[in-house]
């Protein structure tokens, strides 16, 4: 279980997150939707130890990450996978090096080992036979399951998403909600996802929390926020242009 | 004045800022060095990229230096029939001055500008967070192996700039001011001293720490996008120019007052 308590953090006197509260249950995939820029990146880096809170806990297996050093954070990322928005590839590595990159670098693993591992996880992600290949030479769609096939490559237990659906079209964002899926299903483990993506929040999750103003607003199901009362997210589930977000915001210049 | 004092202020507290990041930078390159693994592999990259790939460059202005510097010298000298000093004149100038100089402002603005701009689109496309994640510290993986390097090759490159200067200083003074090979030999090594190419050196190696530490800061606290990467590397270039010239300027000063 990740609870995340009175998290606090600000960026040049602005407070992206206020006060957050957010327990994220294990073997759940826990899906944190918001408005672009509201913090949720910034939270999800909070998770794995990239940012240091201003304020607050986040206790993963009952240890506090915001107190821990860096040998204590290095072992506890050891259980964690993220995948970036970008798939943030190593562009001097080729598919191998970068899928294969946490075995190289902490594991005692023979070659053939790692070359072995690393078809494994190209296998789970849908991809074959490219592993000398360069980033650069890879499509948006490939990279996001490269960096994907990098982040299981030792087994988590905690899989982070960053947005990601974004920068693929719509038939590859849902071939990697798919994949998302399937991974958790497959491989049980915890799942942190954030996006603004409605269409992949809902098929992805087993819970779903709204990020608003640096505050969780709401959790529940996916069909209980369907169903919201809530004003803010009814008006961001439903995309529309007028509500309580956008109250006193004129969008009438842009038409 | 008063917009004016807030000015001044904010520099100063940009100033303190900058100072305070680089020498954090510094103290934790300098914890990360004995720390395994070596990164053999890397280092011996990195030694080509900065080293073997400077050299064309550094061959072409350290010869140009001292055909010019010779050429200058004779200018001068003819009028006083002392041409045979003008082997010292470049022997000593290249060694002492224009070689560690001028080898790290040449490896400064190609080295030091790629390193900026490789590690800034690390740090823009979120490849630094990355390596993070994968229980990586950056400055061991990243700044390590580019800071040995830069202190092993700016040194090397430096000695091969003072004989190649030192030659171009002989082709002028040889074949164009018809001094003559023997004459010209005596005079470039008779004044030369261990100590004028031991100060070079000296010079050279902190050159290296500075054009390391700099292009590696601005690279790693590059924000902002492709824009941010590029004022990161003018800023590199920039400050790293500066303080090479300041601590020349400072460390010319120590070795004239102390040797």
């Amino acid at each position: 279980m990740i609870e995340i308590i009175n998290l606090c953090k600000s960026f040049n006197g602005h407070r992206v997150l206020d006060n957050l509260n957010l327990t994220i249950n294990t073997g759940e995939t826990t899906v944190i939707i918001g408005r672009s820029g509201c913090g949720k990146s910034v939270l999800l880096k909070h998770i794995i130890g990239l940012l240091k809170p201003d304020h607050g806990q986040i206790i993963v297996d009952g240890k506090d990450i915001t107190r821990m050093d860096e040998k204590e954070l290095h072992a506890m990322r050891m259980k964690f996978g993220m995948l970036f928005q970008g798939a943030a590839l190593f562009d001097s590595l080729n598919v191998l090096e970068n899928v294969g990159f946490a075995l190289i670098e902490h594991m005692n693993v023979k070659d053939d080992e790692i070359k072995k591992r690393v078809k494994e996880c190209l296998a789970l992600v849908g991809l074959k036979s490219i592993e000398d290949k360069k980033p650069s030479e890879l499509s948006g769609g490939m990279r996001k399951r490269v960096g994907l096939a990098r982040a299981i490559c030792l087994r988590p237990h905690v899989m982070l998403y960053d947005e990601p659906t974004t920068g693929v079209d719509p038939i590859m964002g849902d071939a990697i909600n798919d994949l998302i899926v399937e991974l958790h299903n497959k491989l049980k483990v915890t799942g942190i996802a954030v996006t603004h993506d409605m269409t992949s929040a809902y098929k992805i999750a087993d819970r779903m929390a709204m990020l608003y103003n640096g505050k969780i607003i709401t959790v529940g199901t996916p069909d209980e926020i369907r169903s919201a009362k809530n004003p803010i997210v009814k008006q961001f589930i439903t995309g529309a242009s007028k509500g309580p977000i956008t109250e006193g915001i004129d969008f009438e210049h842009l038409i | 004045m008063k917009k004016l004092v807030e000015a001044l202020g904010h520099r100063f507290v940009e100033f303190i800022r900058y100072a305070g990041g680089v020498s954090v930078l510094m103290s934790q390159t300098l914890f990360w060095i004995p720390m395994p693994p070596l990164r053999r592999k890397q280092l011996v990259e990195q030694m080509s990229k900065i080293g073997v790939d400077s050299l064309p460059i550094v061959t072409l202005i350290s010869l140009f230096t001292g055909m010019v510097l010779a050429l200058q010298s004779a200018y001068q000298m003819q009028r006083m029939s002392a041409e045979m000093y003008i082997a010292s004149l470049v022997s000593l100038s290249m060694t002492r001055e224009l070689g560690p100089v001028l080898t790290a402002l040449i490896v400064a603005g190609r080295v030091g500008a790629s390193i900026t701009a490789e590690l800034g689109t690390m740090k823009v496309t979120e490849q630094i967070d990355a390596l993070e994640t994968l229980a990586t510290n950056p400055i061991k993986y990243l700044v390590v192996p580019r800071f040995l390097a830069l202190i092993m090759m700016l040194p090397l490159l430096t000695v091969f700039a003072d004989v190649i200067g030192i030659l171009g200083g002989y082709l002028i003074g040889v074949y164009k001011l018809n001094i003559s090979h023997a004459m010209y030999m005596k005079n470039t090594w008779d004044p030369l001293k261990y100590k004028d190419v031991f100060t070079g050196l000296i010079k050279s190696f902190f050159f290296a720490i500075i054009t390391c530490i700099v292009a590696c800061y601005e690279g790693m606290t590059a924000d902002g996008g492709a824009e941010g990467v590029g004022q990161a590397t003018t800023s590199c270039v920039v400050n790293s120019f500066i303080l090479i010239i300041a601590s020349d300027c400072f460390f010319t000063a120590l070795f004239y007052f102390i040797t």
